[in-house]
């Protein structure tokens, strides 16, 4: 990256979405650690971990608009990612339970105690250390898309079609997570976590320190799918959604393309998972769940795709939403609600909440500052992708 | 194919023989075609006498079953995908004016530019002033100066034609393949356009499809007539408007 592309990827919106970030990620901490308990202004350590959570679904929507509302790649199937980021995190958890287990073994987590694990399987060398494992958390999904995107985009695979197969990827890890000789717990997962680097993850300023790393990576996530955005490189991944034959005739090499931003796209929802299950204290199965995927892409389509800011905003808003409607007298309706809010969304406000504001926002802004408004547009470069697909 | 060392043919896009069959139906049908470096030549033929089949043999969109494709003499086309083929220096435009619509016309032209189409090169691709030169001369030969900054999708049908000529000029092709580049233009639109296209040939070798009689008639070239995938009648406009076989096909029998 040089300082070049950081510039041009930085317009006033970027920035104003940085620094919002970059200002919840310090002042949340703070005044959760800082201020008296009970205090007005003191935010609960159960809500930083809420918003921790929050924050984590924003990079996972900003991975999914990255390849969705830019290259047309709908994926239904990013939880996948998500999950397997996280497992390689919970990995590295277990390990440092060592022996204040319930059944005190050094070596072998609780759950391969009481499933006769006469040792270690061998996948699970290395998740001691930490560099190891976080390695394992870009790498692992990063890998798995490669090959996935590889063998799908060669053979030209796109539109509903490998919609349904990203479906089928996920829920295939999911009947596969769920089997106890699978060697990840069976369908408790990974639990009972201990500390990470040390420190215990219950502890108030671990959960504090979490929270700022997820807002730290929102913020780099977010920077770097800017990059992408504005370079040239992004300019062939708007022509591939909305012509890709065009794209091919003119000396582009699709399947590269998108195998490149899949890819890309997969190790950020890793990372989102990896800094989702400590805060969350667990990873199971569940999480390979093909809903879960689809909800994501909900968010997406409620903030504005094709915006990335839209994004992160929908997976907080859906988020907050969710959690307000689930814990009232609601709850068994939450599905519904999120249903109808996707149907609303979609035929009220195809372009989302953000898409919807610039394009209310951006006429008025060129009658008042037309120069501006002029290079504005020329930076962006894209506008709103199609309706349909 | 052993004509891969050896050049086997002075011409530039060579067909020879070629056969195409879709669940039993013949597009294609012993199609044998050549076209001369420099050379402009227009296609003609009714609905359905594989005129776009024809392009989309040549630029790899669709596999003959039987048959040669060579460019250049040496190229077997027949083995290669579109973006190969675009690489080696064949252009197309398409019967459907196609072009980027969410992005301004002059990344349109950008991205047409034949340069470094790696995802690495476009990831760290910056402005350059021959780019931004190219662009400016392509502008100013579709008259699209004006509107560079405004997107494609708000363009007249017309000047979406013209827009992805452009797109053409820019590619820098060897060959292009032209599929009915006045459809749905007015006389003075059509007019322009045949000057253009014969602005383009001066340098480059081109290939009209069209529709248009009186266009067809002021390009002023050599007329190949398709019929039911094969070659009908090929010679000057009134050789081939007078031949009867043709005159039996357009008219109905």
């Amino acid at each position: 990256m040089t300082p070049h592309v950081l510039t041009r990827s930085l317009d006033r919106a970027a920035t104003i979405f940085v620094l919002v970030v970059a200002a919840l990620g310090v002042l949340i901490p703070l005044s959760n650690l800082l201020l008296p308990a009970g205090s007005a202004f003191q935010v609960p350590t159960y809500l930083v971990a809420l918003f921790g959570k929050y924050v984590c679904y924003a990079i996972l929507a900003l991975a999914i608009d990255l390849i969705w509302g830019y290259c047309g790649i709908l994926s239904l199937g990013h939880g996948a990612f998500f999950a397997l980021g996280g497992y390689a995190m919970g990995m590295y958890l277990m390990r440092q339970i060592g022996s204040r287990g319930v059944y005190g073994n050094p070596i072998l987590p609780d759950f391969m105690v009481f499933l006769n694990y006469p040792k270690l399987p061998w996948y699970w060398n290395g998740f001691d250390m930490f560099w190891f494992a976080a390695l394992m958390v870009v790498l692992v999904p990063g890998l798995l898309a490669f090959c996935f995107g590889w063998l799908a985009f060669r053979s030209r695979v796109t539109g509903v079609y490998l919609s349904i197969i990203t479906q089928a990827m996920t829920y295939a890890l999911l009947l596969g997570f769920f089997r106890n000789d699978f060697g990840f717990g069976g369908n408790n997962g990974l639990t009972d976590f201990k500390d990470i680097l040390g420190f215990n993850v219950q502890a108030d300023g671990t959960r504090a320190a979490l929270f700022t790393l997820s807002c730290l990576a929102l913020i780099i996530g977010f920077l770097i799918c800017r990059a992408v955005v504005t370079s040239k490189l992004g300019k062939v991944l708007i022509a591939v959604r909305d012509a890709e034959s065009r794209t091919r005739f003119l000396g582009y090499r699709v399947e590269s393309y998108k195998l490149f931003v899949f890819t890309l796209s997969a190790c950020m929802a890793g990372v989102a998972g990896a800094l989702y299950v400590p805060q969350v204290g667990i990873i199971n199965p569940s999480e390979f769940a093909p809903g879960n995927s689809i909800e994501a892409v909900i968010w997406v389509a409620v903030g504005g795709r094709g915006t990335l800011t839209g994004a992160a905003l929908g997976a907080i808003v859906v988020n907050y939403a969710k959690t307000y409607f689930t814990s009232g007298p609601l709850a068994p309706y939450w599905l519904f609600m999120l249903g109808a809010l996707f149907i609303l969304v979609t035929l009220l406000l195809p372009r989302g909440i953000v898409g919807t504001f610039n394009a209310w926002w951006e006429p008025w802004k060129a009658q008042r500052l037309p120069a501006i408004a002029d290079s504005a547009a020329r930076e962006d470069g894209v506008s709103e992708p199609n309706p349909a697909e | 194919m052993n004509v891969m060392d050896s050049r086997a043919t002075s011409a530039l896009l060579y067909l020879d023989g070629v056969h195409v069959s879709f669940d039993g139906f013949h597009a294609i049908n012993n199609l044998s075609l050549a076209l001369e470096p420099g050379e402009m030549r227009a296609i003609i033929g009714p609905n359905g006498a594989g005129k776009t089949t024809m392009m989309d043999i040549i630029t790899g969109k669709t596999k003959p079953d039987e048959g040669t494709v060579l460019f250049d003499g040496v190229t077997d086309l027949t083995r290669l995908d579109e973006t190969h083929i675009a690489e080696l220096g064949i252009g197309r435009k398409f019967q459907k004016p196609t072009v980027f619509e969410s992005q301004t016309i002059e990344d349109n032209l950008l991205l047409a530019l034949n340069v470094d189409h790696s995802v690495k090169g476009t990831l760290f691709w910056r402005e350059s002033k021959g780019e931004t030169e190219r662009i400016e001369r392509v502008l100013e030969t579709i008259r699209l100066t004006e509107a560079r900054n405004r997107l494609a999708g708000s363009l007249s049908h017309g000047q979406k034609q013209w827009l992805e000529i452009g797109m053409l000029l820019a590619q820098d092709p060897k060959l292009l393949l032209v599929d009915e580049p006045v459809a749905g233009m007015t006389d003075v639109e059509t007019h322009q356009t045949a000057e253009l296209l014969k602005a383009i040939n001066k340098e480059k070798t081109v290939m009209v499809v069209e529709h248009d009689m009186t266009f067809v008639r002021e390009l002023g070239v050599k007329v190949t007539c398709l019929h039911e995938g094969t070659v009908l009648a090929e010679g000057t406009i009134d050789q081939v408007s007078s031949n009867e076989r043709v005159i039996e096909v357009y008219l109905g029998r």
